[in-house]
């Protein structure tokens, strides 16, 4: 289309909304506001299609993939595939061969070096499962202000599925540790988004003594099926209660280290926060800041979805979840008042440890009106969810604060 | 005559993706949210203004026009991000471009209030709930 044509077009039709898809949508000025056209709408569903996710998860980013769950598709025990959140930092490895896929463990803290086929780690190793939960660090970004970067979450960076695979402790203890271990890292085959074929992802690890908990694993299926390809397909290192990132994906190498693995998203503001509660908006010198470890207590609502409204009189019923990192969590409440009175709610054990727990319970209105219900989860050591947003840090990470749902008592 | 206008734009529309004008490929096709039609351009769902091309140019070529469109931020913000990029990202020096680039970001995709604590609950679609 020439320049000509294009201005003529313009003020013939007076909008900036030149085209679509290549052509003019005249008239684009008389769509309602708010109102988004089908086809954009349709490249999320067909994206979401084409990842084998429900249609109602959001997509944050589709370069890197990074999809959200809302908190009523959570209702679920075990998380179903189709509705565990993506948060991937570069591209998945392409044409995986799976009976040529190795994973080697090596590093200076290794007493020696081996690498392993995927069916060298199931014939030889003693084959776990365990219910997970894996939550993104920045679960819940969105509700910072000043805002941070990075993608803004809500409340679905998380799901709690069930993992098979092997202990990581036994692959270690076959290879020998020696005894100033203090870090495991691992490394992945997934790409660079420059394209760069020697820039690293992402590379990230925790300490040794995390790594050698029971339910540390090197897991090859998740719910019983192979892991989806946006997950970590063929292989991944589980390791639950911590920010999902150390759980590495495409997993190809484990390096045990003598010092805190320095790989990619080791530094600077990557899952680290200030060691002390810094202003809104605030800086602290990079000497100030922790890697962040076990995630705080959370809890979800997960029924009924956010906006019911309920004859006056009825009895709601609610329920969800309840996590604490490494910790368990040891009593769930709701309030109806916006956090004036809490009730306690029922609370089930987890599954096995670092698994989720769930919650349910019902609740009378007094009167017809608008309500919110929040969420309130208080872990082993009596540290409770905050009502409002907790410490501002520069990469918005740890808003752990109470989930909040509305209802129309009409 | 405003609602036929709309169906009409709205049916073109499903003609032309029904004539494979847009042909998702997996893993790389842009999937964006427009959440107006004041001027968004329908392959990033990015605000039409003269310096578009550009930010296209230096942006969108290795990232989600999603990264943009979901983040709020200060001129100096923005340049953070850039800098960050360069920093750990292998982007390039944008040179001449960068204050273009910045003018687009700060204008449409600037700061935006809110409530410092925290935010009433918006974008609740009401539903009879029944069971």
């Amino acid at each position: 289309m020439t320049q000509k044509r294009r201005n003529f077009l313009k003020k013939l039709i007076g909008t900036s909304a030149m085209s679509v898809l290549g052509t003019e949508i005249v008239f684009s000025n008389n769509m309602p506001k708010g109102y988004s056209p089908v086809i954009l709408n349709s490249l999320d569903d067909n994206a979401l299609e084409m990842l084998k996710k429900n249609k109602e998860m959001t997509i944050l980013s589709d370069r890197p993939w990074n999809v959200e769950a809302p908190a009523h598709l959570l209702d679920d025990e075990v998380t179903p595939l189709d509705k565990m959140f993506v948060r991937n930092n570069g591209n998945p490895p392409e044409n995986i061969d799976i009976k040529s896929w190795t994973l080697t463990i090596e590093g200076e803290s290794a007493k020696t070096k081996k690498t392993f086929t995927l069916e060298q780690l199931k014939k030889q190793f003693k084959q776990y499962t365990y219910q997970i939960q894996l939550e993104c660090g920045g679960n819940g970004r969105s509700g910072f202000v000043p805002q941070a970067s990075g993608n803004q979450w809500s409340e679905g960076a998380i799901n709690c599925a069930e993992w098979t695979g092997v202990r990581l402790k036994d692959v270690l203890n076959s290879v020998g540790i020696k005894d100033d271990a203090v870090y495991i890292g691992y490394f992945g085959k997934d790409t660079h988004l420059s394209g760069d074929p020697k820039k690293v992802t992402i590379s990230r690890g925790v300490p040794i003594k995390k790594a050698l908990e029971d339910e540390s694993l090197l897991a090859w299926a998740v719910n019983g099926q192979e892991i989806p390809l946006m997950h970590g397909y063929p292989l991944r290192l589980i390791l639950g209660g911590w920010p999902a990132s150390v759980s590495g994906k495409w997993l190809e190498k484990i390096v045990v280290r003598n010092k805190v693995h320095d790989g990619e998203k080791m530094d600077g503001t990557h899952y680290r926060v200030p060691l002390y509660p810094i202003e809104p908006g605030g800086k602290a010198p990079d000497s100030d800041y922790r890697i962040i470890e076990s995630m705080p207590v959370k809890s979800v609502i997960t029924y009924p979805k956010t906006g019911a409204m309920i004859d006056d009189g009825k009895t709601l019923s609610l329920r969800g979840h309840a996590w604490a990192g490494d910790l368990e969590v040891s009593q769930m409440e709701i309030s109806i008042d916006f956090g004036a009175t809490w009730q306690k709610v029922s609370l089930q054990k987890p599954k096995n440890r670092l698994a989720w727990q769930h919650w349910s319970t019902e609740v009378k209105f007094p009167r017809k009106g608008y309500y919110e219900v929040w969420a309130k989860a208080t872990d082993a050591k009596g540290i409770a969810q905050p009502m409002v947003i907790p410490a501002w840090n520069p990469a918005g990470y740890l808003n752990n604060s109470c989930h909040r749902i509305a209802i129309k008592v009409v | 005559m405003k609602k036929i206008m709309l169906v009409a734009a709205l049916l073109s529309m499903v003609y032309l993706a029904s004539l494979g004008k847009i042909t998702p490929h997996p893993y790389s096709q842009k999937a964006i949210h427009a959440d107006s039609t004041k001027g968004l351009d329908p392959e990033t769902g990015l605000v039409i203004a003269k310096e578009l091309d550009m930010v296209k140019a230096q942006c969108t070529g290795c990232h989600s026009s999603k990264m943009i469109l979901q983040f709020r931020a200060s001129r100096e913000g923005w340049l953070e991000r850039i800098r960050w990029m360069q920093r750990t990202q292998k982007l390039w020096d944008l040179g001449e471009a960068e204050p273009v680039v910045l003018d687009y970001l700060s204008k449409y995709y600037g700061p935006v209030k809110h409530a410092q604590r925290r935010q009433p609950l918006s974008n609740i679609q009401w539903y009879k709930l029944n069971k």
